[in-house]
């Protein structure tokens, strides 16, 4: 019974319906972007330690041999994105405005997008530490925007036990349809994936959560599944921000992961499809991450898609490729309400970049007082009361957020700050709040 | 773009729903068009010269206060038509013009500019003007008009163009001359609690009767607010618990002895419960905002209603449950934190 199960069935009770805009490149299949003329591969483009480079100036490298080593556990190596030259080892921006070290890298004129890098392995046949080890070996870094080392969350924490694997198949943002994609074109590499992560936690089963704005994605992977019964695909109806993992382990298994916990404190481990179909691509020839699908869209770009695009390509060539609207106000690093605004076109896409969003009008409504609509607690799917933390931290009350308000909570999706009537910025109120709690506690 | 571009950077979220403060006001004053219309057609050009008179004097109370204060006029925001349209419609039609400018402008100044303006007063302010109108002038403002009178469209009430703080005219020749058969200038709360006489509920909810100016046609009142919960405007917990909670509650007392406690349906239809729960109660300064505060809100009014028309010795308890609800608010808001995603209990030690 339809009704029932809209009242009964597996769902996101807070949170928001936000216009998509999917549709302009959700049918789209991924383009492979040409290289540009430079690459600028930066060493950190990950949560961790930043690689430690393994080429000198001028050495010739060849497109998906390793260029720089791990800097530790919570680390990742990086893989040549082209054949070509390093030009040089220095300082290049970063979406969040600090300059952080790169490897320069002009390609050679009409170099092959083949990758000839690598050797077969056999999965079959490793340990869960092998597994581990060979993935940090790929470079793979959580590719839905967190960019945290993959291998790490494949390592079972001592004295837990992982019993689901959950695949996070929402892309709850606007405009971002490149997981979408990738789930109707590479369905098969994302379940390999999934099943290199539940041997590698020893999990018996996985949940791929999708939102029904993608049924095709469903049914692609459903179809690629066949009769399998380890994995389970379900279209959960579609709101923000499902994708982020706390609220998908709730919507999907009705599990809480704990106030600043990791979902292993549950018995699950949640992955990107994306992710995982870069593991299952990538890992049985022992390749390295050299390119990412990106999505391109926006009221101001002409050619909106996804687009395969080589790690360290400059927004200004991808823009470039994809073409821009004489006016754009502002270009967006993944999407519309968690994203970073970027003040330069010479940064480089990242692993951790989900899309480039390119806005036209640039506009903020009139602040006023907080009216107490309740509008921002309808909306927090963390279930905070996001208008007195505000009140509070007008008042600069940041220790009393923390304390009674559970201010730590806050993982920034936005809600609070979009449904405002009266346009407060919510969340950078408690960005600051958060920022000088730690400065707070790093003084005493 | 050309090399030139320059790209705002701002912190996310990047995109903002349509909802402003301005929106939801505009639609309140929109809702509440209909309701001042049938006031109007009801009560005569006595009513619509009171709206007017309450609705430009609490603007030119605000801009004057926006004025002193050195800020930005705040006009623009349409709170304060709407709390000029909401005092004149909780007004008795005959009322003396300059009286409901005088309450407009203690709703206004005192009732809200005073706490800094919007959004950060405690009482819905056209209730505290109502209040010291009460307060004020007791005799005229429990002096109604009956409904529908001949030449309501031709002739003030003969009170309504009083001079200030001279004694009004005696209005009880004029309202015997224009009565209309059938109709009486006492409301029918007021009629049950003095006279023992309940009026058939289901005549009141058509609205053609005596009482404040806006508060008559309950079906009208419904219509409007629901049209602003579709839409999102405003929330539907706090006027759902109060009218159900009154609607049970004088259920029990009917239950309990009929002929004394009229039931269910009378107190719902009469007085200003419906316009009270709907665009007062729903004030969301006033409201607690978190799911669980907000029934408790609308159930602690709801309550106090019926207790005050009940158990107290006035005939109308709407106004001050809703005030009462007002100041206890902030507090209900402190106990019904809800519980966040997660959250670990606290060791008992």
């Amino acid at each position: 019974m339809p009704l029932l199960e809209a009242i009964t069935g597996k769902r996101l009770w807070r949170g928001l319906h936000v216009p998509e805009h999917k549709d302009e490149t959700a049918h789209l299949a991924i383009r492979r972007m040409p290289f540009p003329p430079l690459l600028v591969v930066p060493l950190s483009q990950h949560n961790g330690a930043p690689a430690v480079p393994l080429v000198r100036e001028g050495q010739e490298i060849v497109r998906g041999e390793p260029i720089a080593k791990a800097g530790g556990f919570v680390s990742v190596p990086m893989h040549a994105p082209a054949t070509g030259r390093v030009q040089r080892i220095a300082l290049a921006p970063s979406a969040k405005g600090e300059l952080t070290e790169a490897i320069y890298i002009t390609p050679y004129e009409s170099a092959s997008q083949e990758v000839l890098y690598g050797a077969p392995q056999d999965i079959d046949k490793m340990t869960p530490d092998e597994i581990v080890l060979a993935v940090q070996e790929t470079g793979v870094v959580g590719l839905g925007g967190a960019a945290f080392p993959t291998h790490v969350k494949l390592k079972v924490p001592a004295g837990r036990k992982i019993d689901t694997v959950v695949v996070n198949g929402c892309e709850c943002e606007p405009y971002l349809t490149a997981d979408h994609r990738v789930m109707v074109e590479q369905p098969g590499e994302v379940l390999h994936g999934a099943r290199v992560a539940m041997r590698a936690l020893g999990a018996e089963r996985a949940v791929v959560g999708v939102e029904d704005n993608k049924m095709d994605a469903v049914a692609a992977l459903k179809k690629a599944n066949g009769s399998a019964t380890d994995i389970t695909i379900e279209a959960v109806p579609t709101k923000y921000p499902q994708g982020a993992e706390k609220m998908l382990v709730k919507v999907l298994l009705n599990r809480e992961i704990p106030s600043a916990g990791l979902p292993s404190e549950v018995g699950l481990a949640v992955f990107n499809v994306a992710t995982l179909a870069q593991i299952g691509d990538l890992l049985p020839s022992r390749r390295g991450l050299i390119e990412r699908v990106v999505t391109i869209a926006g009221p101001g770009v002409t050619k909106p898609g996804n687009y395969l695009v080589a790690l360290g390509t400059p927004l200004r060539w991808a823009l470039a490729q994809a073409g821009c609207t004489s006016h754009v106000s502002q270009v967006i690093l993944g999407g519309p309400m968690m994203g970073v605004a970027t003040g330069s076109l010479d940064v480089p896409v990242t692993k951790g970049v989900t899309g480039i969003l390119v806005l036209t009008q640039d506009e903020t409504g009139r602040m006023h007082p907080c009216i107490k609509c309740a509008a921002c607690v309808e909306a927090c799917p963390m279930q905070l009361n996001p208008s007195r933390l505000g009140l509070l931290a007008r008042k600069d009350r940041y220790e009393e957020m923390e304390t009674d308000f559970h201010l730590m909570d806050c993982f920034e999706c936005g809600c609070c700050s979009y449904v405002c009537p009266s346009n407060i910025p919510l969340v950078q109120y408690f960005r600051v709040a958060k920022q000088m709690n730690r400065e707070r506690k790093a003084r005493a | 773009m050309t090399a030139t571009t320059v790209l705002a950077v701002r912190t996310s979220p990047h995109a903002h729903s349509t909802r402003s403060v301005e929106k939801i006001m505009a639609n309140v004053v929109f809702a509440l068009l209909p309701i001042c219309g049938y006031a109007i057609w009801l009560f005569g050009i006595s009513t619509l010269a009171l709206l007017l008179a309450t609705t430009a004097a609490a603007l030119g109370t605000e801009q004057m206060f926006c004025r002193a204060s050195g800020k930005g006029s705040t006009i623009g925001d349409f709170s304060a038509v709407i709390t000029g349209l909401l005092l004149g419609l909780t007004l008795p039609p005959g009322l003396p013009l300059w009286m409901g400018a005088l309450g407009a402008f203690i709703a206004v100044g005192p009732g809200k500019m005073v706490f800094g303006g919007l959004g950060f007063n405690v009482f819905n302010p056209a209730l505290v003007g109502r209040a010291f109108l009460q307060a004020a002038f007791p005799v005229a403002i429990t002096t109604y008009t009956s409904a529908k009178a001949v030449g309501r469209f031709t002739e003030f009430v003969p009170s309504t163009l009083a001079w200030p703080f001279m004694k009004a005219a005696p209005i009880t020749e004029w309202v015997a001359r224009t009565k209309v058969d059938g109709f009486t200038g006492a409301t029918p709360l007021m009629l049950q609690k003095f006279d023992h006489v309940t009026t058939e509920p289901w005549s009141m909810f058509l609205g053609e009767r005596a009482g404040s100016a806006g508060e008559t046609a309950p079906w009208l009142i419904l219509l409007c607010g629901l049209y602003l919960i579709i839409r999102g405007m405003m929330s539907w917990r706090v006027p759902a618990a109060m009218l159900l909670s009154s609607v049970v509650l004088a259920q029990a007392f009917h239950m309990a002895d009929a002929a004394r406690y009229p039931g269910p349906l009378f107190v719902l239809f009469s007085g200003g419960l419906m316009l009270g729960a709907m665009f007062m109660a729903t004030d969301p300064v006033g409201q607690p905002v978190t799911p669980r505060g907000m029934w408790i809100y609308g159930i602690l009014m709801g309550t106090l209603t019926v207790a005050i028309r009940f158990l107290g010795g006035l005939a109308e308890g709407v106004m001050y449950a809703i005030l009462l609800g007002n100041a206890l608010s902030p507090l209900i808001d402190n106990l019904t934190q809800p519980k966040t995603y997660g959250e670990r209990r606290k060791a008992v030690a």
